[in-house]
């Protein structure tokens, strides 16, 4: 639930993405991207986003961001609600809310420098031209790149690494409080990723940022993040504090997930697929619980009723949405420890 | 990577030249300018418009008064050095000037159909939806019937004469200019660097301005000038065909036409017209080529 001192608070976000078919355009299906998911971001901390690819993830940072519009939930910052009458305009929120992009070529107009890329965002919310390209010669130190090698170069003249500095400056460019990776590392060499990641732990000090990590690399996000969320299907099936959840994964699905990782140490190899078979079809999603056709402990009840993301321990750092921690769903594990 | 531009040494230059803010288009020139054949086709444009433009400074006799006496020349006939016509008028004249209705012929009905085609297209693209859909679905409309069909049926109605030509040239362009413009703004709508101008709050005139047109502007202007050479065989046509330019008026279709009774007596005359459509059409094909490469900036 969201506490007063959330940065971000996002509530019930919903977005169906309508599957148009026929002559006419008719409605035919709805792709059930982001379904009622509510979490905050805190002040100051790395919120890590984890899932496999389709899980509504990067549609999240897109909603986030006010990209696409949603259907249903409200985003609130430091208390405001986003597009509301006494709230906070989409275009304030931008000037708070900055996103990095997985394709760090195709985020970067092909005909501008540089320079002018980082300076868009500043010159659009009012600063003068001149202002706006000292700016970006500042952030182009901030993020390591020499302002007077690079400024005037074009996005095809540079690296990945590079272009993706480059795109992280742009995103500074407006002096945000939170800043949305989506993937925005995942498409790096391991070693030019490694250098990223570090950058962004520097800017993130000297800024004062909030990040909202997205990320298909379970190691990665451990590394960056304070606290985890983990997506299957669009639903939030955990989220709590990164150590926790890594330590002691309480969602079965989330367990499939860490233990699908590679593991450093030879004597602890997974032997066996974690988990088998690919997502169910958003489209048509199972009923109840949506992990319940992969889940080793699926039951009657996980057919019929949907678990609610719910509070592991009172204080709510942790939530999980499965049938078998709430005491009384009818699982039979669950029973068993509502009964000890 | 292309290394043309130098590397400045220092913060403040670089900050310089960044809010001059000019490096796309001088770079463009600068590749332009290492592209001989594309300067030289450039240059023989150049000429000819100088020529139709002062055609009165480059002949000698009137391209309209003929002498029956000096019908059919060969080329190099005293006086008249590319021969005479069949009802004797200068050829060297007639060409001079036909290159003038021509060229018009050619070139405005590509402007006019860049200026309506590529205001709509860009449009449709950008916008979108139910816009979108009535724009492309009204030119899949003019797209069923060919080009050359649609400009022979408008002049058909609306009778022969250059205005009219150019009206049906015009009219035929539209829709391909339109399908190129609405395919090429809508893939670069989609791209991430528009979600990020969006993200970064600015308004849909303002990405346009700064992340739409400079993409798709390049495209469709090579497109469009490809677009002059067909469209200078397509007036040469509707001329032959006596839906285009009316005699006496020299144009080089017309004449192609009024001179094909000539083509055994002299064919090098009869072929004059024919090389000159050629020659203008390949040069602006080259023309066109040497644009795209110069201004895709990732060559």
């Amino acid at each position: 639930m969201p506490r007063p001192s959330a940065l971000l608070a996002v509530e019930h976000l919903t977005k169906h993405f309508a599957l148009k078919g026929g002559l006419f355009g008719r409605t035919s299906a709805l792709v059930q991207a982001v379904d009622d998911v509510s979490f905050t971001v805190e002040r100051g901390e790395t919120l890590g986003i984890v899932g496999e690819s389709g899980c509504g993830k990067s549609t999240t940072a897109r909603l986030l961001m006010h990209l696409i519009k949603p259907d249903r939930g409200s985003i609130a910052f430091e208390g405001q609600t986003v597009g509301a009458a006494e709230g906070l305009s989409h275009r304030q929120l931008h000037r708070q809310m900055q996103m990095v992009f997985q394709d760090s070529y195709a985020s970067l107009n092909p005909r501008l420098p540089v320079a002018m890329s980082i300076a868009f965002g500043p010159l659009v919310h009012g600063l003068a031209k001149a202002h706006a390209l000292a700016r970006a010669m500042e952030l182009l130190a901030a993020v390591g790149l020499d302002p007077a090698l690079f400024a005037n170069r074009y996005p095809h003249e540079l690296s990945g690494g590079q272009r993706q500095r480059i795109n992280v400056a742009r995103a500074l460019a407006l002096e945000p409080r939170i800043v949305i990776l989506d993937e925005a590392v995942s498409a790096l060499d391991k070693s030019v990723e490694a250098q990223v990641l570090n950058l962004l732990a520097d800017l993130k000090a000297r800024f004062d940022l909030t990040y909202v990590f997205i990320s298909h690399d379970l190691n990665v996000v451990r590394y960056i993040s304070d606290r985890v969320m983990v997506m299957y299907l669009g639903k939030i099936v955990e989220i709590g504090p990164a150590d926790r959840v890594y330590g002691d994964p309480q969602h079965p699905y989330t367990r499939a997930l860490l233990s699908a990782m590679p593991s450093m140490d030879p004597r602890r190899r997974t032997r066996q697929a974690p988990l088998s078979g690919d997502p169910p079809n958003p489209i048509r999603p199972p009923s109840g619980c949506r992990f319940r056709t992969r889940c080793p402990l699926a039951e009657k009840v996980c057919e019929t009723t949907p678990p609610a993301l719910l509070a592991l321990a009172p204080d709510g750092a942790r939530r999980v949405a499965c049938h078998v921690h709430v005491p009384g769903s009818g699982h039979t594990r669950a029973a068993a420890r509502g009964a000890a | 990577m292309a290394d043309v531009a130098v590397p400045s040494t220092d913060a403040a230059t670089a900050l310089k030249r960044a809010q001059q803010g000019k490096g796309y288009w001088r770079r463009v020139w600068e590749r332009l300018r290492e592209d001989k054949v594309t300067l030289a086709v450039i240059g023989v444009l150049a000429m000819l418009l100088v020529m139709v433009v002062f055609a009165p400074w480059f002949t000698i006799h009137d391209p309209y008064t003929g002498s029956v006496l000096r019908r059919l020349k060969p080329v190099g006939t005293p006086g008249h050095w590319l021969g005479t016509d069949e009802v004797g008028r200068d050829l060297w004249s007639r060409m001079v000037y036909g290159g003038r209705l021509s060229l018009l012929a050619g070139v405005v009905p590509v402007f006019l159909a860049l200026l309506i085609g590529g205001f709509l297209g860009i449009l449709a693209g950008y916008a979108g939806g139910l816009l979108n859909s009535a724009v492309m679905r009204l030119t899949d409309v003019l797209y069923a019937f060919p080009s050359i069909l649609l400009a022979i049926a408008i002049t058909g109605i609306l009778g022969a004469g250059l205005q009219n030509t150019i009206l049906a040239l015009t009219i035929s362009f539209i829709p391909p200019i339109i399908r190129i413009s609405e395919s090429v703004t809508t893939q670069v709508r989609n791209l991430d660097f528009v979600e990020a101008a969006r993200a970064s709050g600015a308004r849909r005139l303002t990405i346009m301005r700064y992340h739409i047109l400079n993409n798709v502007l390049g495209p469709i202007l090579v497109y469009a000038t490809s677009l002059i050479s067909i469209c200078i065989i397509l007036a040469a046509g509707l001329s032959f065909l006596g839906l285009g330019v009316t005699p006496p008026s020299a144009e080089w279709g017309l004449m192609l036409n009024n001179l094909r009774q000539g083509i055994w007596a002299s064919p090098l005359v009869a072929a004059l017209p024919g090389v000159m459509i050629f020659v203008t059409s390949m040069c602006f094909n080259l023309m066109s080529d040497g644009l795209r490469q110069a201004m895709d900036v990732r060559l």
